[in-house]
């Protein structure tokens, strides 16, 4: 769409320029404030430049995260976003059928953290839950809280159960907004269901399936409240990811210079990262 | 060049195929799939629904598919005790003043972004979206003393601001989707017909987007409903939702699994109303905006 | 190429027959003859697309046959069927350059690939798009687009026939016309068979050799432009086809003369005695003008004129009947004491909404 270049539009994103910068600038201020002192006690401050950054980047704790994090948010987008797509695919377009589908598929997205990891501690529990007692009683020894691996495959399938359903979403919504022509030209073609997908329905979702990506990406990357509640970030170290990390830094230990500068190093990453997904994306979009 | 002495027969194009297998089978393996992902969906809530039903006691200790010696009991301390339902009160207050706000000033900005260029718009709208890439757990000490400063602490206010640091990003995008989706000649039309900005804004292009901001609304909503770490950073005792509620029980009097199950099952509820709400406007599909 | 029958094409959408009123297509046959050139004309809703969508396959008919060449083709999907169809918005696969767009049908069915490239090259020359192969479709204009669309349908050596449904709704107007040319040759230069949907009449008139006028699910006339013009079967097809429409007056016959509120004229000499039903008299604006010498005229009132430039359009009041008559530009209409001349081959007699042959005032 051709757009009017006017600069009075400004006027009517200030109120959201307002609110977000009093949201994200004053706190980063301060985050950075910190990041570049030391702090002992109450007005007892000193200047200390990037010693803390350097602390950080240098830490062996803070690197297993760091790699623990990367593991974590790739098998999620390599988990989800496939999964998502083919869910969508299989929905129901129109009638009540569609409604009630997209009504079940939904409810997971909109349980808080914490109950999520609630109901996975349960659900995954080897003498109570569900899903424990089906895995061992196959034969297959399972037990979130004493075993890495189970721990790593319980967080990876709440992860699938929560958030599955917002990629699944995203893509119907999409796949919904292909007008029905192209369907039937394809038809009149000859092309197989998989031509379909691959020439009309994957290129038409390139948008969505970005920011399902991002979000996903970015979400996952963040991860705290799920599962802490679930492993607390055990066994051992082996499911502390990044967040965890940080809040016990900042909270735990109340180590505030070292958590700020943490922080901003963690925040930077996820810039990053995303920006590369995002130009990545956009080219194979075009392509 | 015709095509006409191109007649160089084309005998093998178009085979008819046994469609009436392949279609069967075309229309049960998705069914299938589909079933499949719901029980995986289903189970661990059921799973929850099941133990809401139980004694602390009858859930350490059995394990049946169904609730063993059912009662109500959870449900009826919940509805009985202040602290338990004030928090769902609570939580409904400011994940609601949260969509207000974040709506209220999410459309015209999306509206903007989708109808003018001006100066620096690309970077305050990637700017916007940079605060969706923040993890919380970096604000939370900054916001406790912002919000403390700001006489905030303790109210609802405080955590439906909080949150609109990472919900607004998301609202404007979605929006300006949906409003490029509207030509720009009915703007032009309603000016020349001389409605202003507002009343057009108003009687005109928000009933055009109903499905835009039923779908917004829903993302705000869930965003908010769903976050603990700057809601437990935010409030103490009076405004205090009932995700922290939970996990203050839980630490206080050892873990009592029929009660936080039924608190659990709760928060589910307040979800599927929502999501019944807008689940036609999901279905109608939406494109979406700049990516 | 191919002749296409339909015979006896019900179709209801919920697959509901027991209603005749609320059937798409209610009982329709017609021949579509082997290299014709035929536009689909009728307002939206009158089935006209769902008609089409039946030919090429996509719909299902409730019930009734579509032959190609005598060969019974209803149960067959559209891949099957060997037609061309273009939509009323360009359909593209967007990630693929116009080359392969055009190559897809014969790729799906595993056409070797050196005749691929060879029938893709010649299609693209027929249609212009030669110097645009290697480019990605969906940077290309509308016109364009629609011009692959079409070659997709005609890159298949046996083509049966090409539909097209409402395809110029999206192009602009000076590109409108260098397209329909390019149709019509294309059309010439393979004689195929060729179904064009529209339900605007001038482009209809313009484009078909024969036009079928469709009206709520039912085939109402097929003729000629100039026939459906002149001659119009049905009291809709004058309602629908020029503009403005057809002038119907409600009359009666009485002792050898057409009556109607506000005059009389003399009735045809062969018209059977007594035709059935409500009786209508239909003329077109051309076939009033105002009289000079003639001896039967009737008296009119003038009401209103409105100028369209070579011609103008007089508003007329004959009794409580309303009309329109054209006059030419100089034309002199006397406010007071105007008498109207009906030109007797131009005046038609309609009974129950059809023509009654041979009825000639």
């Amino acid at each position: 769409m051709l757009k009017i270049e006017d600069n009075r539009a400004w006027f009517l994103i200030l109120p959201v320029f307002l609110l977000v910068a009093f949201n994200a600038v004053i706190p980063l201020m301060t985050v950075v404030n910190y990041s570049l002192q030391d702090i002992f006690g109450p007005g007892q401050r000193a200047f200390i430049g990037v010693e803390w950054f350097r602390e950080t980047l240098r830490d062996p704790a803070i690197h297993a995260a760091f790699l623990r994090q990367i593991l974590f948010s790739g098998l999620v987008l390599a988990i989800e976003i496939p999964l998502g797509v083919a869910i969508a695919l299989t929905l129901p377009r129109g009638g009540w059928k569609a409604s009630a589908a997209i009504v079940l598929v939904a409810i997971p997205l909109l349980i808080p953290f914490n109950v999520v990891g609630m109901i996975w501690q349960v659900y995954a529990r080897p003498e109570i839950g569900f899903l424990g007692q089906v895995v061992n009683a196959l034969g297959i020894p399972f037990n979130y809280t004493g075993d890495p691996l189970s721990a790593w495959v319980t967080i990876l399938m709440m992860d699938a159960w929560h958030w599955t359903p917002l990629v699944i979403l995203l893509a119907y919504a999409g796949l919904c907004s292909i007008p029905e022509p192209y369907y039937q030209a394809a038809r009149i073609d000859g092309a197989s269901r998989w031509a379909v997908f691959r020439y009309i329905e994957l290129p038409k979702l390139n948008g969505v399936l970005t920011i399902a990506f991002l979000l996903r990406f970015m979400d996952s990357f963040m991860i705290y409240t799920e599962p802490y509640v679930v492993t607390g970030g055990g066994p051992g170290s082996s499911t502390t990811f990044l967040s965890i990390r940080l809040v016990n830094m900042a909270v735990g230990q109340f180590d505030l210079g070292p958590a700020a500068a943490f922080s901003l190093v963690y925040f930077l990453v996820i810039l990053l990262f995303s920006y590369v997904f995002y130009t990545i994306l956009q080219r194979a979009g075009r392509a | 060049m015709t095509i006409a002495d191109a007649a160089l027969a084309a005998p093998t194009e178009g085979r008819a195929r046994p469609a009436s297998r392949s279609r069967a089978l075309g229309r049960l393996v998705p069914a299938l799939g589909l079933g499949l992902f719901l029980t995986f969906q289903m189970l661990p809530i059921y799973w929850i629904t099941r133990m809401s039903f139980m004694t602390p006691r009858t859930i350490m200790s059995r394990s049946d598919f169904l609730p063993v010696a059912p009662t109500l009991d959870n449900y009826r301390v919940i509805l009985g005790d202040p602290t338990w339902y004030m928090s769902y009160v609570n939580s409904l207050t400011y994940v609601l003043i949260n969509m207000a706000i974040s709506l209220a000033v999410s459309l015209p900005a999306a509206y903007a972004f989708s109808r003018y260029r001006f100066l620096g718009d690309k970077h305050v709208f990637f700017w916007l979206f940079t605060n969706r890439m923040a993890p919380a757990a970096v604000f939370l000490l900054p916001f406790f003393q912002l919000y403390s400063a700001v006489g905030l602490f303790d109210t609802p206010w405080a955590v439906a601001l909080a949150h609109t640091l990472f919900v607004v990003p998301l609202a404007v995008w979605i929006l300006e989707g949906f409003m490029s989706g509207v030509p720009r000649e009915i703007d032009e039309t309603a000016y020349i017909d001389g409605y202003s900005m507002p009343r057009f804004f108003l009687t005109v292009f928000l009933p055009l987007i109903r499905s835009g901001i039923g779908v917004t609304a829903f993302f705000c909503f869930m965003f908010s409903w769903i976050e603990l770490l700057l809601a437990r950073t935010l409030t103490s005792v009076d405004a205090r939702p009932i995700v922290v509620t939970m996990t203050r029980t839980a630490s206080a009097s050892g873990l009592d699994w029929g009660l936080l199950a039924a608190a659990g099952v709760l928060t589910i509820l307040p979800g599927v109303a929502v999501i019944w709400f807008v689940r036609n406007y999901i279905a109608k599909g939406f494109a979406l905006g700049r990516v | 190429m191919a002749e296409i029958t339909v015979s006896n094409l019900r179709h209801s959408y919920d697959g509901d027959l027991s209603d005749p009123a609320r059937l798409a297509l209610k009982g329709i046959d017609h021949v579509w003859r082997d290299g014709g050139a035929y536009a689909l004309l009728g307002p939206s809703g009158c089935g006209k697309s769902s008609m089409l969508n039946i030919i090429s396959g996509l719909v299902r008919p409730t019930a009734g046959r579509v032959l190609f060449d005598g060969r019974d083709v209803t149960e067959l999907g559209p891949e099957q069927r060997n037609i061309a169809q273009v939509f009323q918005f360009p359909v593209l696969y967007d990630t693929m350059t116009v080359e392969q767009n055009l190559a897809f049908p014969l790729r799906n069915r595993r056409v070797d690939p050196g005749r691929i490239t060879r029938r893709v090259r010649e299609v693209a020359e027929m249609l212009d798009l030669g110097p645009m192969l290697g480019r990605r479709a969906a940077g290309l204009g509308a016109a364009e687009k629609q011009k692959i669309s079409l070659g997709r349908g005609l890159v298949r050596e046996d083509v049966a026939a090409i539909l097209f449904d409402e395809p110029l709704t999206v192009i602009d107007p000076q590109v409108k016309f260098d397209l329909r040319r390019k149709l019509r040759l294309v059309h010439e230069t393979l004689g195929l068979t060729l179904v064009y949907v529209t339900h605007d009449q001038s482009e209809a008139l313009t484009f078909a050799d024969q036009v079928v006028v469709m009206s709520e699910g039912e085939v109402v006339q097929v003729g000629t432009p100039e026939e459906l013009y002149e001659r119009p079967g049905h009291t809709f097809v004058g309602h629908f086809i020029g503009s403005p429409g057809m002038n119907f007056l409600p009359c009666a016959l009485e002792g050898g003369r057409i009556v109607f509120d506000g005059g009389s004229l003399p009735a045809p000499r062969g018209l059977a005695a007594r035709p059935g039903g409500a009786l209508v008299l239909g003329i077109r604006p051309h076939g009033l003008g105002p009289a000079t010498d003639e001896a039967e005229a009737v008296p009119a009132r003038l009401i209103d004129v409105e100028d369209r430039g070579a011609f103008r359009i007089a508003e007329i009041a004959i009794g409580g009947n309303r009309l329109r008559m054209r006059v030419g530009e100089r034309d002199w209409l006397p406010a007071d004491g105007l008498r109207v001349a009906f030109r007797p081959e131009a005046t038609l007699l309609y009974a129950n909404d059809r023509l009654l042959e041979d009825a000639h005032a």
